[in-house]
């Protein structure tokens, strides 16, 4: 092995280069501006992707960062969007308080959740977050009352963006609405991982038995991702909800938590824009493929599942970098 | 006046596996600033013992004392809190993060500052710059920025010592902290623990007895789970039992 | 009433039989490389599909694709675990979820394209159909014959893991894999075996399964989260474990749909999560 830069001048600057924006990330908030003027037939698509892409990076934040492999974080998808449709419902449209109050619901389900869910490793840890999912999943079938059922939500009204941009038919407020909750979360996102909080979720997944050795109460930092990721999920959700103007059933699908997982580890975990660039690549195929039996779409998704995990185990993003490394 | 507490103290700690006892009624002290070595053959409950004192296992009975304070039923975290750290046997680091990554992370912990999701890690100025400080103290200020998976081992040994001194201890367990290093680099390793500050209290596990009996101002000697002998370095090696049940056996000396 | 509940309490047991012998191969697999195999509930399929192919295509009897099941399962089984499976033992959980589901997604399209989505039926000889009168109740000829077959299939296997070469190598592999390996055991070799034959169990339940439960493509999905409730509220590694926790479900989920239907699958998620709250390894799990 070579050996890189001998000596180390200032670590500071180190730290503060791992952190600086990058003229990708720059290009790639440029470029999501373009459905607005290029690809407006695709606009809705679009905006699923924001929505779902912010879906992808809060799972990135506790299975990417902190290293909790969570196959039930539709949960916090589904809790957010029947809340956002039930206050809709109960007569309050306003889109921004009720995609705030989804969201802390999502979070404050979340916060309690934790509690078990720092207690378990392995696989009684993925058959927890499973159970939880699919607990939620039979408990807003069963309470069709509420719910509507499997019909799902219907009759959701969401009142004018900050009582001007009215929801229209062709989506432009929809993806408008969509990107910047996206944005903000990727904004609030990147603070985390690169604050201190950030690397003690990175050391909780590279080695969590020496954290307490190091006096870490890293039970505690999970607790506090697991939540923010739950409120983050729980937006995502209301999002759907608000831009959709329905609610079904499979927002707390077992299928939504395993399609949102695949996206990431596609894209590449750990490195939060591998989640939006995971959900770019699946939504887009899943729309180019929509003639196809969705039997025939699971093929090729198992597939590339299993390409990815045996040849390029850090994802697309991820291996895209190392390309770019080597080539330096 | 208040007496002087001892900086970590154990009384009567013992622990089984079932039917077999681990560690038999282990009674000792460490003053401040002792330079103490637990000595033992293999399988006499050395790291044991030291997983006792931090809390990774729990004692069945006895009492486990830090400057005065009961910390017998706390756990781990807290115990190193309160400035009980340990290195381990078997390297456990980081492998993804860079040296200066882990002892920064470290160091936030220690200040309680590494819940703050809000503050940018570039604004923790001060621990990282005695970040730096103690990686170059242990030579590592040339490697800081490397993934720690890619560093030779007897770097990432040090980056195991590193570790441990970022929190700030005032009791250091080392378990075997040159274990797998080559001789030459042992003693480079041993140098750096003997230029510790004088007030923490070292406690290492060690099998080279040169070592042991150049850096140890006292030996423990423990042999199945139970201490044989606590003294100064001369009284161990002409103890005709730790001749016969230690020394003589394995060949050192 | 009385009788009623004797038929539930009867028909879960049975229904939780079917389970076991869906689930305790991936008991012991998971109990000895620690490989969580989400594909285990595909070879189930895998053997439905050959059961009904030997039967409707071949002609061949219901006692004789009963070990074609077996046999097509531990045998593909085993050719995906050299090839492709054993890459994964040292990657991180998250990977071999992924791949795994990958193998479902895959196995669920094949059979898919093979066979078409409809319900699969076969037509069980006559000795195993209609019921028995026994102490006054009803009970339904091929549920016995389910228990029968869980049964044995228990004996056999607490009786090969207590009493043979191969399941004191087994047991020794589940409780210390560095110390197995120590002692000169070839614990791939050992893997492998057992993985066939856990395989081929799950096989088995597939072809047993078919005339309780159905079969169409989405089996290896739906019955994987029984398989794997199964698993982690018994414990990695236990044939025991495995034993107690299908009759638990088996029992609580016929029972549950039978007497409130209306929170009857909400009943089994909440025993599950409930349960790994209380105890994280499972009723019966060591570490």
């Amino acid at each position: 092995m070579t050996v890189e830069a001998p000596t180390l001048a200032d670590p500071h600057d180190w730290l503060r280069r791992r952190s600086r924006w990058s003229v990708f990330e720059i290009a790639f908030w440029v470029a999501s501006l373009l459905p607005f003027f290029l690809f407006q037939t695709y606009l809705p698509l679009a905006s699923q992707i924001a929505i779902t892409a912010l879906f992808a990076v809060s799972v990135d934040l506790v299975l990417g960062y902190a290293g909790v492999v969570t196959l039930g974080h539709a949960m916090f998808f589904g809790l957010g969007a029947y809340s956002a449709g039930l206050i809709s419902k109960a007569g309050w449209g306003e889109p921004l308080t009720g995609l705030i109050i989804a969201g802390l619901f999502a979070g404050l389900v979340g916060y309690i959740a934790s509690f078990i869910i720092v207690r378990v490793q392995h696989l009684a840890l993925i058959m927890i977050t499973l159970g939880f999912c699919l607990l939620t999943y039979e408990l807003a079938n069963s309470m069709s009352w509420l719910t509507g059922g499997t019909d799902g939500l219907q009759g959701v009204e969401t009142w004018p963006i900050l009582g001007v941009f009215r929801f229209d038919l062709w989506g432009y407020a929809a993806y408008g609405y969509a990107l910047a909750a996206l944005f903000l979360g990727l904004v609030l996102s990147r603070r985390i991982v690169h604050s201190s909080f950030g690397l003690s979720l990175r050391g909780i997944r590279e080695n969590v038995r020496r954290m307490p050795a190091i006096g870490s109460d890293y039970r505690g930092h999970l607790q506090k991702i697991y939540t923010i990721s739950a409120v983050m999920a729980g937006c995502a959700g209301a999002l759907l909800t608000q831009t959709t103007d329905t609610v079904s059933l499979d927002t707390l699908s077992f299928q939504r938590s395993a399609d949102v997982v695949v996206m990431l580890v596609l894209g590449g975990t750990g490195r939060l824009y591998g989640a939006v660039v995971g959900t770019i690549i699946f939504m887009v195929a899943r729309d180019q493929l929509s003639d196809m039996n969705p039997q025939y779409w699971y093929f090729w998704i198992g597939l590339l599942l299993m390409v990815v995990v045996l040849l390029m185990p850090r994802g697309i993003l991820g291996s895209l970098a190392q390309l770019a490394r080597r080539r330096d | 006046m208040e007496t002087q507490q001892p900086a970590l103290r154990t009384e009567a700690l013992c622990k089984s596996f079932g039917s077999l006892k681990v560690t038999r009624d282990v009674t000792f002290e460490l003053p401040r600033g002792a330079r103490y070595a637990l000595i033992g053959p293999n399988g006499a409950g050395k790291t044991t013992l030291i997983n006792l004192i931090t809390g990774e296992m729990r004692p069945d009975s006895g009492r486990i004392l830090l400057d005065g304070r009961e910390v017998t039923q706390a756990p781990t975290m807290a115990r190193v809190r309160q400035g009980l750290t340990r290195t381990f046997q078997i390297n456990t680091l980081f492998p993804d993060l860079t040296p200066i990554e882990a002892v920064l992370l470290a160091i936030c912990e220690r200040d309680r500052a590494a819940g703050q999701f809000w503050r940018s890690l570039t604004s923790h100025r001060v621990a990282i710059d005695e970040s730096f400080e103690i990686l170059t103290r242990l030579r590592l200020a040339e490697v800081a920025t490397r993934p720690t998976r890619t560093l030779p081992y007897g770097q990432q040994r040090l980056l195991e010592m590193a570790l441990a001194l970022a929190t700030k201890p005032k009791v250091l367990l080392l378990d075997e902290p040159a274990a797998g290093v080559p001789k030459d680099e042992s003693a480079a390793l041993f140098s750096v623990i003997a230029a510790l500050p004088g007030d923490i209290a070292v406690l290492f596990i060690e099998h080279d007895m040169d070592i042991v009996f150049s850096f140890a101002s006292r030996i423990i000697v423990l042999v199945s789970g139970g201490v044989l002998l606590e003294a100064e370095p001369a009284v161990v090696r002409g103890d005709p039992r730790v001749r016969e049940v230690y020394l003589g056996k394995v060949g050192h000396v | 009433m009385i009788s009623q509940l004797a038929i539930v309490l009867f028909d879960g047991f049975a229904f939780g039989m079917l389970l076991f012998v869906l689930s305790v191969g991936l008991s012991v697999t998971l109990g000895l490389m620690n490989f969580i195999n989400l594909a285990h509930g595909a070879f189930g399929m895998l053997g439905g599909y050959v059961a009904v192919t030997a039967m409707r295509g071949l002609g061949w009897p219901f006692l004789a694709a009963l070990p074609a099941a077996f046999l097509a399962a531990a045998g593909i089984s085993v050719l995906l675990e050299r090839t492709l499976f054993r890459r994964l033992y040292k990657s991180g959980e998250l990977n071999q979820v992924l791949f795994t589901i990958g193998v479902v997604f895959v196995a669920a399209a094949l059979a898919t394209y093979a066979f078409g989505t409809v319900q699969q039926v076969i037509q069980l000889p006559a000795w195993l159909r209609g019921s028995v009168e026994v102490a006054g109740l009803r009970l339904g000829t091929y549920r016995i014959f389910i228990i029968a077959v869980a049964l044995a299939i228990t004996g056999l296997l607490v009786f090969g893991l207590e009493r043979t070469r191969l399941g004191a190598r087994i047991r020794a592999a589940v409780d210390n894999q560095r110390v197995a390996q120590g002692l000169g055991l070839d614990v791939e070799k050992i893997f492998a075996v057992t993985f066939a034959l856990g395989s081929g169990l799950a096989g088995l339940g597939g072809a047993l399964a078919i005339e309780i439960v159905g079969l169409d493509p989405s089996f290896g999905f739906h019955y994987l989260v029984y398989v794997l409730i199964v698993v982690s509220v018994g414990g990695l590694g236990s044939v025991a474990g495995s034993f107690f926790g299908a009759a638990l479900l088996g029992i609580c989920d016929v029972a549950g749909k039978y007497f409130v239907p209306e929170i009857g699958s909400f009943l089994i998620y909440l025993l599950l999560v409930a349960i790994l709250f209380v105890r994280p390894l499972g009723l019966f799990g060591k570490r």
